[in-house]
């Protein structure tokens, strides 16, 4: 199948196309070596409405779709990772809210986030919970008319420069998964504090962080949806999300295909460019397939999502799944063909190969993917 | 060297990888131990020891610290090799006793910015003149880079643009006109030091020379068939651990059959592979041809230790994500593998090459 993208997706990809050639692209080496968080891009891609992507316009935002959200994860990651981060968790943060959210709480708590004048950020797992959600132990304990949240969040992509925290905590422990909740935590009224930002292997322009809430007080106005209702929650947001995460994937494995592409058109040995050899050019072909393959089941994924079929959440795992091995593959294969050159931060590949691995591991690992996919096709 | 390289270099490793440190502690030991000798003869002041000890020796330090296996592999292997094999008794009696002991390290200068796969197009050249040879030229990719004492370098003395025109030369670092140029930023391996070899009107002595004027690509292609045990034991050394640190992990957590399976297959992998390795050591123990099995075994030891580290880091998770952690580094460290030593594209050149020749 073909994906007929409307008129106003593809004015926006193209904007965002350039801006991210113009803006983003000289910064992604720079991102990595500092592993800092690049400021001036969320403000770039905040003053460009591509923050407001993921929210409706009676929100505030310019869209909703998920298929847009991928088409600009995708452009952003295929120069820098880290900063298509910025687009895909604040889309994963504001989730929550858009799903679960009264017509009150997201006319409250979206436009901010659509605007960019907010970061979102998503706290789901713990120290002692990862693939295993449902045994965390972070509590939220009712006092009249505000919960008060104690416990430890870990791995929280953007949770140390977040405003707003979608959490989920047991409002009724020793109920398992039903004895969970979410909550929206604003950083003004309910601060959290943020213990480690983690020193990672890829990504590194995205701050990943260890949060603790201390005595925490958030209004019971606040809470998304009914208590006992947040496991179930955090399984649609997560349904929602990993398109994105496959467009990440794709991304970077296109942004190192190109660069490895250019490169073995114009690096000459034997008296030719290493392109006219057959075993490149074989090398060439499986990774084009493959990314060709990853971007039709992404974007499936995402028509998907956006129309809310029955199967989308079997769909959106394998579109993760497969996007994010390939990417692991296709950047591990691209180092190769740049040789010595590929190894060296002179060069972009080696950057985009340690960026690819997360891919594999966040918003459900791909083991918890093969899981989600073999349990729908075994119910 | 097992205990050595549980007890001394392992501990250094993620710190090594963390401050990109040369590892001096751990080359320190690997001399006490006598493992940079460890092909050099008993006369020389080397251990004696065959290809299938030495593939050992650097599986061993690769499980502890892949930086520092392949500083002590490239010395051992192309760094000493190329005097073993063709050095006349002279530069044997120079220059082995002084790599043995471990008072000079070793290195391998062949590639330079336009001759990686294609080594034989190489620019640098050797002039001669009364008393010697004048060398000129950059090498790139140069592993043990300034750390190094003694450089093997091949350079053009003839007058064919290719293979046949090529020499080797023995160029004593503190020779004038020997510079390092940039010393690389890398992806992994950041206890060695890998750069530029910069030869600006470097003089040499002309029994410095290695073999015989013309015979440099033999030389250099004949280094590199030991070279690629060495690097296959490096391999298997970092898939060994990656392995056993799987195992640990699961062991520790819990484990179902997802991973199970993954295990299994990592697992069978690496003993397929290290078998391949122990037997192109065994060939080229016994001064058997193992050019083809030199370079099945090197690509089939890479190519595992890349699946096996990245399979490790995925059932390791995101704690295994986070810098420091050895399964991150394993994987950092793998990639180089399938790249230097004459890239797995050139194995496969190689490999196919052997099958194909007639007669």
């Amino acid at each position: 199948m073909d994906f007929e993208f409307t008129a106003e997706q593809l004015a926006i990809r193209d904007t965002i196309r350039e801006l991210v050639q113009d803006r983003v692209a000289p910064r992604a080496a720079e991102i990595d070596e500092k592993s800092e968080y690049p400021k001036d891009i969320e403000k770039l891609f905040a003053d460009n409405g591509i923050l407001g992507i993921p929210f409706p316009e009676e929100y505030g935002g310019i869209s909703g779709s998920s298929v847009t959200i991928c088409m600009g994860i995708e452009e952003i990651a295929k120069a820098c990772a880290s900063s298509s981060l910025i687009l895909a968790v604040q889309a994963l943060g504001s989730y929550p809210i858009l799903v679960a959210g009264s017509e009150e709480q997201k006319k409250r708590l979206c436009p901010p986030l659509a605007a960019g004048e907010k970061v979102a950020a998503y706290a789901l797992s713990e120290p002692g919970s990862g693939s295993d959600a449902a045994a965390m132990k972070t509590r939220a304990k009712r006092y009249g008319s505000e919960y008060v949240l104690n416990g430890t969040k870990q791995f929280i992509t953007h949770g140390s420069i977040a405003g707003t925290l979608v959490v989920f905590a047991e409002t009724d422990p020793g109920d398992g998964h039903r004895g969970i909740s979410a909550f929206v935590l604003e950083r003004e009224t309910s601060p959290w504090t943020v213990a480690k930002i983690e020193h990672k292997l890829g990504i590194r322009g995205s701050p990943t962080a260890q949060i603790v809430l201390e005595d925490v007080k958030v209004p019971a106005a606040n809470r998304l949806g009914e208590e006992g209702a947040g496991f179930k929650l955090a399984l649609a947001v997560l349904d929602r999300s990993r398109p994105g995460i496959g467009a990440q994937a794709l991304g970077i494995a296109e942004g190192a295909f190109d660069y490895a592409l250019n490169y073995v058109k114009d690096r000459q040995q034997f008296g030719q460019p290493i392109s006219s050899f057959q075993g490149i050019q074989f090398m060439l072909a499986d990774m084009a397939t493959q990314i060709e393959a990853a971007r039709h089941l992404v974007f499936l994924s995402a028509t998907k999502v956006d129309g809310k079929a029955p199967d989308l959440t079997k769909t959106a795992a394998m579109a993760k799944l497969f996007a994010s091995d390939m990417a692991m593959r296709v950047t591990t294969d691209c180092v190769q063909l740049l040789g010595g050159y590929g190894y060296i931060s002179d060069y972009p590949v080696e950057r985009m190969m340690r960026d690819a691995k997360i891919t594999q591991i966040y918003e459900g690992t791909n083991q918890i993917q093969r899981v989600v996919i073999a349990r729908a096709l075994l119910r | 060297m097992r205990e050595i390289a549980q007890s001394v270099v392992m501990p250094l490793a993620a710190e090594v990888d963390r401050d990109h440190r040369f590892p001096r502690e751990a080359i320190d030991a690997a001399t006490e131990a006598g493992l940079m000798g460890v092909l050099i003869p008993r006369e020389f002041g080397g251990a004696g020891l065959d290809a299938l000890a030495f593939a050992v020796c650097i599986e061993e330090l690769a499980q502890a610290c892949a930086s520092t296996a392949v500083i002590v592999d490239v010395h051992t292997s192309v760094g000493t090799e190329p005097i073993l094999l063709f050095g006349d008794e002279a530069l044997k009696r120079t220059w082995l006793p002084r790599l043995a002991s471990g008072e000079l390290l070793g290195a391998f200068a062949l590639s330079e910015p336009s001759s990686g796969s294609d080594a034989a197009s190489l620019k640098t050249t050797a002039r001669r003149n009364a008393s010697g040879y004048v060398i000129n030229g950059t090498k790139v990719f140069i592993t043990n880079i300034g750390e190094a004492g003694l450089y093997t370098v091949f350079a053009r003395t003839g007058d064919d643009p290719r293979a046949g025109g090529i020499s080797a030369f023995l160029v004593p670092a503190d020779t004038p006109g020997v510079k390092v140029g940039q010393v690389f930023h890398k992806m992994g391996l950041h206890g060695s030091p890998t750069g530029e070899l910069v030869l600006e009107d470097v003089h040499v002595p002309a029994g410095n020379m290695l073999g015989r004027e013309g015979e440099g690509f033999t030389v250099a292609m004949r280094a590199l068939d030991s070279g690629r045990i060495g690097i296959s034991g490096q391999a298997l050394g970092i898939a060994q651990a990656a392995l056993d640190e799987s195992r640990a992990l699961m062991r520790e957590r819990g484990h179902e059959q997802g991973d199970d399976f993954v295990l299994a297959d990592m697992a069978t992998r690496v003993e397929s592979a290290r078998l391949l390795a122990y037997h192109a050591a065994w060939l080229c123990s016994r001064g058997a041809r193992f050019t083809r099995e030199a370079s099945m075994s090197k690509l089939h030891c890479t190519d595992t230790a890349m699946q096996v580290a990245i399979d490790a880091l995925q059932i390791a998770g995101e704690d295994g994500a986070i810098a420091g952690s050895a399964f991150e580094r394993h994987v950092r460290d793998a990639k180089a593998l399938q790249i230097y030593e004459g890239s797995n594209q050139v194995q496969r050149v190689v490999i196919a090459r052997e099958l194909l020749k007639t007669g």
